[in-house]
């Protein structure tokens, strides 16, 4: 009896694995696929309005601002053809920084603000040490300059 | 050399905790692994030994199971 | 030597009696040049690789990360390769292989996993988030676990073989799904670093220190795969003359306890 029962465990483990696989794999390409939405989508009309749902993009240079409760921050997130203001309260990541990626979780209200329960960092592939990385800054510096 | 000092090495910029966590883990499983599967060869042979006596006496009585196979 | 000849004499490493001794000859050689490589890999990772600009140090996960997460697709796909192999030609060995290969598997899957989580929770600001590469990682890690299970749990072993193949391909689909996820959605996950297409955008001596890495965990897996493979041999084969030789010879080297 003890073999069968162990067998009859494992199957019903492997099946159970399986199903909960598919489950999986369904709701991923239902609404986890697109993990954000661009502003431009959202502009569009392309995001679940009135529903959570995330946006991503460039946190927008010089739109962080810091409330006088040091916790409430407004800042936007654009990609370089709309941008959407957001405000959010609560701890950021280490890597949130103007001009750099972030996703961030919640809802468009009425007022047209953002509403975010939940901020994300993204980078990039690049790995570089900080002589390089401030030898490119420099770099793209002197291109913009070259080009006013 | 990246580091000024062995502590500045072992507190990773602060970081310690997720770097040490990621590399502890690795080389835990690691050692685990090749211990379960250096440890099944012996297993397996301690295992075939048992089961070839135990057929060999079973089928007719002999201790010698190459009679067994097929 | 016709061609027939030369294609015997390389079927005869598929034969059970002529692998066995020779995986047990090679797999300490691996596992030394794995541990070699290894102790390269990290010295290049955590002494030579500087800090990265953006990320500070915790970026030194990369070295364990990307080889954990390249490994536990590779031997998915080796894994398929020997399931076809063996449907298509019906040679024991091959099934064998592909189920020795799957818990090596399993653990650089979840490797992979685990040091994304602690990677992601200092940078990205979150251990886990639900987006395309990550999902079909984790799919990965199921697939691999649900691929375990049913060989263990089918007594009849030509039936666990034919079941397992199916999983084994079937799943070898995600592989080019959790590769491709990060250019075909939006995700959170970065793109790749190193790809065939394009320069790698990495500093060389971090790009070392992973490449390195990325080879000890090549050495570690054929190490630890010869060595599983060998008494997954033995039970397979344990009614064959050559079995039974060699247990004559264990079980008087035991003192004649048989």
């Amino acid at each position: 009896m003890k073999p069968r029962s162990k067998r009859l465990m494992l199957v019903g483990g492997g099946v159970a694995l399986l199903v909960a696989a598919i489950a999986l794999v369904l709701s991923a390409f239902q609404q986890n696929l697109v993990f954000f939405h661009t502003p431009t989508e959202v502009a569009e009309g392309k995001a679940p309005l009135g529903k959570t749902f995330r946006v991503g993009g460039m946190v927008e240079d010089g739109s962080i601002r810091r409330a006088g409760d040091g916790l409430t921050v407004s800042f936007a997130i654009t990609d370089t053809a709309k941008v959407i203001p957001v405000s959010y309260k609560g701890t950021l990541p280490d890597l949130f920084k103007e001009g750099k990626g972030a996703v961030v979780q919640g809802r468009l209200e009425a007022d047209g603000v953002f509403h975010a329960t939940e901020v994300l960092a993204k980078h990039d592939e690049n790995y570089m040490p900080p002589e390089a990385a401030h030898a490119v800054e420099q770099a793209s510096k002197a291109a913009e300059t070259l080009s006013q | 050399m990246q580091w000024e000092s062995w502590s500045a090495f072992w507190e990773m910029g602060g970081a310690a905790g997720f770097v040490w966590g990621s590399y502890g883990v690795t080389f835990l499983l690691v050692a685990l692994e090749l211990v379960l599967v250096l440890r099944r060869r012996k297993e397996a042979v301690r295992k075939l030994l048992r089961w070839r006596r135990a057929i060999g006496k079973d089928r007719n009585g002999r201790t010698d199971a190459r009679m067994e196979s097929q | 030597m016709t061609p027939s000849d030369r294609g015997r004499s390389l079927f005869r490493f598929a034969a059970p009696q002529v692998f066995y001794p020779l995986a047990g000859r090679l797999a300490p050689w691996f596992a030394a040049l794995a541990a070699v490589l290894t102790l390269a890999g990290l010295w290049l990772g955590f002494f030579v690789a500087p800090t990265d600009a953006t990320q500070g140090e915790v970026y030194r996960v990369i070295f364990i990360h990307v080889p954990a997460a390249w490994m536990s697709m590779f031997i998915y796909l080796i894994m398929a390769f020997w399931a076809a192999v063996g449907l298509v030609m019906n040679t024991r060995l091959s099934f064998i292989m592909s189920q020795a290969l799957a818990p090596t598997g399993a653990m650089f899957c979840f490797v992979a996993l685990w040091t994304g989580a602690l990677w992601g929770k200092p940078t990205w600001g979150a251990y886990w988030v639900w987006d395309a590469r990550l999902t079909s990682q984790l799919l990965l890690l199921f697939l691999y676990l649900g691929f375990i299970a049913l060989t263990r749990a089918i007594e009849d072993p030509r039936r666990a073989d034919r079941a397992g193949a199916i999983i084994a391909l079937v799943g070898a689909v995600n592989v080019p799904i959790i590769y491709f996820s990060v250019q075909w959605w939006n995700t959170l996950h970065q793109g790749a670093s190193v790809s065939l297409t394009k320069a790698p955008s990495m500093a060389t001596t971090m790009l070392a220190g992973m490449l390195v890495m990325a080879l000890a965990a090549w050495a570690y897996t054929i190490a630890v795969v010869l060595w599983r493979v060998r008494p997954m041999i033995l039970e397979r084969e344990r009614h064959t003359e050559w079995v039974g030789a060699l247990l004559d010879q264990e079980s008087t080297e035991r003192g004649g306890r048989a």
